[in-house]
């Protein structure tokens, strides 16, 4: 298991004038997993995109701190994010999205590993198509598998549940009490229905 | 050496990934392939007709050379990066790269389109346009050559730019112009020179503006791309 820290504080996103949220601060480590609520624009996926280091804070800092020290720059390699905003390369098939995810990262494409992701995922029956022919619950498991496939040690989670069959849904709960165990889960969904597994909650309606 | 906290190995085959995804997505939807080859095409068409049997001066040919590649860049080049916003995998590209192989990856790509898109050009316009020869080829491979790289990369940084904007289509050209201008100028004046048969060391100005020119928008674009390409 890597051993990393997520030092989160006082965050502060503005667009334009509009103050999205102010003054979040929390810390988790390794084994323990965040759960981010909020109603529908109250900045869920902005404080993700911010952790991820797709968006820049307005206010405060986010800081990734290893056994070797602070992480200034979170490398490629140890994020894995599913997120209703990432997109798949639609004229790619689910297995040529997660070669390009593996190569990109500067990773040697595993055909095997990426075979068996792709079966516990139930997709296996239609890695060689082009992603642009799969339903929407389809390239939400392939949205999935890129996510996972690097084994990156942060694994974040936006609405990991939409569009998901009942199949779907088992599947990412045993993901996510997986990951639990070998690295640092951050999830996102307005679905409180397992509140008690997460040992951290941040709430963004609650006044910062 | 990129500035982020990737090995050099890593950065090279990030960046090598990213162009030969980029290269293989055009093969397969030919956003930007079709609407060069088309442009070309057409241009030439039209002045061709325009020009009947009879042949316009040789500064007047290597002018309009240059007018047909800068309007078929406008209209392939910045498929790069729109298309990425257009799609949605531009966040996702986000996460997995680093922004300087993002920026090479895509150099690399409209290097190959527009060197490309130039073959074709100079092969169609000898074919068919009268009174249009080049005297001293190796100061015409040299600008096709300097001049494609250098047009490859204002083009990927206006497009990187311009992909972000909500009017794409407009602010592309007009963004280009002013910076494309100093490359036009000289590649025009250095076609002209390989037409009226000039020594290669006559055009050694223009081959050092040209080489100053790349460096210049290289190092640049490479300064401003995090700005860029994060929010």
């Amino acid at each position: 298991m890597h051993n990393l820290e997520l030092h989160v504080t006082k965050l502060k996103k503005t667009f334009n004038r509009r103050v999205i949220f102010r003054d979040i601060s929390f810390t988790i480590c390794s084994g323990q997993t965040l759960l981010i609520t909020g109603r529908n624009g109250s900045g869920k996926s902005t404080l993700v995109k911010i952790i991820s280091n797709i968006l820049t804070p307005t206010e405060g800092t986010v800081e990734f701190v290893s056994p070797s020290g602070p992480c200034p720059v979170l490398p490629q390699s140890l994020i894995g994010m599913v997120s209703p905003y990432l997109q798949l390369y639609e004229e790619f098939s689910a297995r040529e999205n997660l070669q390009l995810a593996l190569a990109i990262r500067g990773m040697v494409p595993n055909e095997s590993a990426i075979d068996s992701l792709l079966e516990r995922l139930s997709l296996r029956a239609r890695m060689d198509d082009h992603v642009q022919t799969f339903s929407s619950g389809m390239k939400q498991r392939a949205k999935l598998a890129m996510a996972m496939i690097h084994q990156p040690p942060i694994l974040i989670l936006d609405e990991p549940m939409s569009n998901l069959d009942e199949d779907g849904i088992r599947s990412v709960r045993e993901i996510m009490a997986q990951h639990k165990t070998n690295g640092l889960l951050v999830v996102a969904t307005n679905d409180l229905t397992d509140l008690d597994s997460f040992d951290i909650q941040v709430d963004l309606n609650a006044p910062h | 050496m990129p500035r982020t906290e990737q090995p050099l190995s890593t950065w090279v085959q990030s960046t090598l990934a990213i162009f030969r995804k980029d290269l293989k997505s055009e093969l397969r939807t030919r956003y930007a392939i079709s609407a060069l080859i088309m442009f070309v095409i057409t241009t030439i068409a039209i002045i061709l007709f325009s020009l009947g049997s009879e042949s316009a001066p040789a500064d007047a040919l290597s002018g309009m050379l240059w007018v047909v590649v800068f309007f078929a860049s406008m209209s392939g080049l910045s498929r790069t990066f729109v298309t990425e916003e257009e799609r949605g995998t531009a966040m996702t590209l986000q996460l997995m790269a680093t922004p300087s192989a993002v920026l090479f990856g895509k150099l690399l790509f409209n290097l190959v389109l527009t060197l490309g898109l130039n073959v074709m050009t100079v092969i169609l316009y000898s074919a068919f346009i009268n009174g249009f020869v080049v005297r001293t080829y190796s100061i015409f491979v040299i600008t096709i050559g300097l001049g494609s790289i250098g047009l490859a990369a204002a083009a990927t940084i206006i497009a990187a730019i311009i992909a972000r904007a909500n009017t794409k289509g407009t602010l592309y050209p007009v963004l280009s112009f002013p910076i494309l201008l100093p490359l036009l100028l000289t590649v025009i004046n250095a076609t002209r020179l390989s037409t009226e048969g000039a020594f290669l060391e006559e055009a050694y100005g223009e081959f050092q503006i040209l080489v100053s020119y790349i460096v210049v928008v290289v190092a640049v674009s490479y300064l401003l791309f995090d700005y860029i390409w994060k929010d």
